[in-house]
């Protein structure tokens, strides 16, 4: 019961921190306010039994992406006060809210044929998920089956996401990588027409 | 009551996704439309991890005496997915910096017009 309520709570405070999100105008409690919704998520996951994965939000959503999103706001910020400010909108959205009100309800009455929260008859649950459970300690040893699962069964999967990664390390180099240089020449261009 | 419960999550779920969206189409700030993205992205994370949950099991680690467990696939597959985002979201702020240098602002309305006005 005690894990229902926290599971309650957590799900409420989530939907407080996002709301708050879209309402702040300031950037850099936005981000801030991110970096807690974060670690408010993978408070979650362990309620909801998947401490790998709270692990991986902990360390990567409000470790890592708070970080770069930081690192992001010192160089775009403006140039005068107040620095971290979002430009006030200049007309009302009122298509987009009819977009969202719409889609949510559609996804809102999607829920009534899902299964309930933690029902152990679920299809989900009973096909193949059973058989890891069953063969992973005897098949590879190791008796943490989401690692088993992620590094044996499913290895090249695993590859795959370090293809993602690495590719998308190359593509951020090669975007900001090179900037010092890029300033270098305009500033050497700069100079020669104050020359001339 | 136990309807409510049992779907309580998703709805919230919802909530968040719808949240994440709004943020994503009506905000004109950049980084404002990278953290809504981000928001969503974390709600779909709820969603497979709420599917995998089992009423009085345990975290997928084999242990004795321990008969039931959580769906360990949902788990691997938003480890997976946790990661990408990381990587997707730094390729975002990436190109958010390219575009402060190379428009001096970086929002949505400013830029149009700069894009216009040449």
């Amino acid at each position: 019961m005690i894990d229902v309520l926290i599971d309650i709570t957590l799900l409420a405070f989530l939907a407080i921190t996002s709301i708050a999100i879209l309402r702040m105008t300031n950037l850099f409690a936005t981000v801030m306010l991110y970096g807690i919704f974060s670690l408010l998520s993978a408070g979650l996951f362990v309620v909801m039994d998947a401490p790998d994965v709270a692990f991986t939000e902990a360390a990567v959503g409000a470790g890592i992406s708070t970080v770069l999103m930081l690192a992001t706001l010192a160089l775009v910020k403006r140039p005068q006060r107040p620095f971290y400010e979002e430009a006030p909108r200049t007309h009302r959205a009122w298509l987009p809210l009819v977009v969202v009100v719409v889609t949510g309800s559609a996804l809102i009455y999607g829920t009534w044929d899902i299964p309930g929260f933690g029902a152990a008859d679920a299809p989900a649950q009973t096909h193949v998920a059973r058989y890891y459970i069953d063969n992973a300690m005897p098949e590879t040893g190791v008796p943490n089956v989401v690692t088993a699962v992620l590094a044996s069964y499913r290895g090249f999967d695993t590859l795959g996401e370090v293809t993602v990664i690495f590719t998308a390390a190359v593509a951020v180099l090669l975007l900001i990588g090179g900037r010092r240089s890029v300033k270098a020449d305009k500033s050497k261009t700069q100079e020669k027409q104050d020359e001339a | 009551m136990d309807f409510f419960i049992g779907h309580y999550n998703y709805w919230i779920v919802i909530i968040l996704m719808m949240v994440g969206l709004y943020t994503v189409i009506s905000r004109g700030n950049l980084i404002k439309k990278i953290i809504g993205l981000n928001i969503f992205q974390v709600s779909v994370f709820f969603l497979y991890i709420s599917l995998g949950a089992v009423e009085g099991g345990a975290a997928p680690i084999i242990a004795e005496g321990v008969k039931v467990y959580s769906n360990p696939l949902p788990h691997v597959l938003i480890l997976t997915a946790i990661v990408v985002g990381v990587a997707t979201t730094a390729l975002a702020l990436a190109l958010v910096v390219r575009i402060k240098e190379s428009y001096g602002t970086i929002e949505e309305d400013e830029i149009h017009n700069l894009d216009h006005s040449l």
